[in-house]
């Protein structure tokens, strides 16, 4: 596993086109990146991805754990119904959601039925819209799995100090804030290295949809590397975009070992 | 009362929002392509046929994907699991110089993206022959997943008291029989939740996939999905078909393993 790390690392320092010897040219490939106009795209839609996406997965699935925590009738349901995109594939997902984006489809429908039918247009060919087509069906997946992760954590919460605060006056409000939210310090930083390593990770989707197009509106890192290595096969050149996303990845990495490793002590 | 009614109201709401893209799917995964001609795809369905889900079994072959997907999964994730609680056992229950070092390295070899992985590798298989086999394939999951299962499995493995290993070893019993005898059969709700999850996982895999093979008659369901797209240019009814067909086993494996399913996404959350 780290052998072949630790060639990665050598190859993004060489310019390689897979069939002659690799050529070193140090750190050429890094300050060609810089000058990389669609580099500076995938980088910017990584950013959008991580702020988006992760954001708006935490939010929503914090939100759904917060209304679905208290066992009661037909919880259970909901709870199914949420969860249940998590067991499909990404490329399942994609699918489903790209007949729904087709011209007629069911979007279409919607947008027309509440008379926004100006705003229809092709939204995965269109490059203004392609990456924010691409976020929802993400989210519509991912909600549903940090869900799962909050309401493992709300379940570990000692019931006791809701009962104190409840006898102490605290609101609803105040509950949440002052004793869920601070109690859930260790799910959150799990929650956060899940969702950053996941945004830096996520191609499968992006992929199935749109390839990054079109005209690379909707590139993220991952999928830039994996067509400039498979496809223009610039071997130096994608190890070193893998170098990059390696790095953006490394911060969130090393806090979670080292949460783990406390643990283990 | 008005508030329970309210809430019941909202969150039924917000569930048939989640489910209904499936549904939808499912409902134009039956409809005829002179129907999806005629109306569109937006609107409601006006014919019922199972040609769509014919085509897609036979004429794109997923059959045969199916198959491959389940000729890597099985054998992975067996692989994998049996790897990892050997390994997890070791490191658990004997003291092995090292082992905290030992088992942070497999972690960290998990939580590395794949992106800096994919060229070497995939030139390390075409070096050794095995470039476009199912092996090669099989062998990338269990490499990638082997530390993660390890960290949980030891994590449990652990907690276990070790009493039943001291009453094992007055009763004469060696290492292997303890793993065997004893330490296996108490570790199995986290053997079949990291069972269903890996099921799971590899089943899903696109990017190793595209990676490793070329030949469409070796791809598994998953990538084999996105070379529907080309074969039935907007033919959506078909590739809604398709789409419910390669998603079944998941579901399925869900739905059968569901309480260990959740309590392993949770898992490392809650430690």
């Amino acid at each position: 596993m780290f052998w072949p790390a630790v060639q990665g690392f050598w190859l993004a320092l060489t310019s390689w086109d897979g069939l002659s010897a690799p050529r070193f040219v140090g750190l050429g490939n890094f300050s060609d990146m810089v000058s990389d106009p669609i580099f500076r795209t995938a980088l910017k839609n990584t950013a959008i991805w991580l702020v988006l996406f992760g954001g708006l997965s935490v939010v929503g699935g914090f939100g759904m754990a917060l209304l679905l925590q208290k066992e009661r009738r037909g919880v259970g349901i909901y709870r199914a119904a949420l969860f249940t995109p998590v067991v499909f594939s990404l490329v399942v997902t994609a699918l489903i959601w790209r007949v729904f984006y087709q011209p007629d489809g069911l979007v279409d429908t919607v947008f027309r039925t509440v008379g926004l039918g100006n705003f229809i247009r092709p939204w995965l060919a269109d490059p203004d819209t392609a990456l924010y087509a691409v976020i929802v069906p993400a989210l519509w997946r991912q909600i549903g799995y940090v869900m799962v992760l909050y309401l493992a954590g709300l379940k570990a919460v000692d019931p006791a100090l809701y009962e104190a605060a409840k006898v102490d006056g605290a609101s609803a409000w105040q509950r949440t804030r002052y004793v869920t939210i601070p109690q859930l310090k260790g799910v959150n930083s799990v929650v956060l290295s899940v969702i950053v390593i996941d945004s830096l990770r996520s191609f499968d989707i992006v992929w199935s949809m749109t390839k990054g197009g079109p005209y690379h509106s909707s590139e993220l890192l991952s999928t830039y590397m994996y067509s400039t290595a498979f496809q223009s096969t610039q071997l130096g050149y994608a190890s070193a975009l893998a170098v990059v996303i390696f790095v953006l990845a490394l911060a969130v990495i090393l806090g979670y070992l080292i949460r783990a490793f406390r643990e283990e002590t | 009362m008005i508030r329970r009614t309210g809430y019941h109201v909202a969150m039924g709401l917000i569930s048939f929002l989640w489910v209904a893209p499936i549904l939808w799917v499912i409902v134009i995964s039956f409809r005829s392509f002179d129907d999806v001609a005629a109306n569109g795809l937006g609107s409601l369905p006006h014919s019922f046929t199972f040609s769509t889900y014919k085509s897609a079994w036979e004429d794109a072959d997923e059959f045969r994907a199916l198959i491959n997907s389940l000729l890597v999964t099985i054998p992975a994730v067996l692989l994998s699991l049996g790897l990892a609680s050997v390994a997890a056992y070791g490191l658990a229950r004997y003291s092995i110089p090292f082992r905290r070092t030992i088992l942070l390295l497999m972690l960290m070899g998990n939580l590395l993206p794949p992106q800096i992985l994919l060229i070497p590798i995939s030139r390390f298989v075409e070096l050794i022959g095995y470039y476009d086999t199912l092996i090669a394939l099989i062998a990338v999951h269990v490499g990638f997943g082997l530390g993660f299962y390890t960290f949980v499995l030891h994590g449990f493995m652990r907690d276990l008291p070790r009493e039943i290993q001291e009453a094992a070893t007055i009763d004469g019993a060696g290492p292997g029989k303890i793993y065997s005898a004893v330490i296996l059969p108490l570790t199995r709700p986290a053997l079949a939740a990291l069972g269903a999850l890996s099921f799971t996982w590899i089943f899903n895999d696109l990017l190793w996939s595209i990676t490793v093979i070329r030949s469409g008659e070796k791809m598994p369901v998953t990538p084999a999905l996105l070379g529907l797209q080309g074969l039935f240019v907007s033919s959506w009814n078909v590739i809604a078909a398709g789409t419910v067909i390669a998603a079944v086993p998941t579901v399925a494996v869900f739905l059968r393993f569901q309480k260990h399913f959740v309590g392993g996404l949770a898992i490392g959350a809650v430690k």
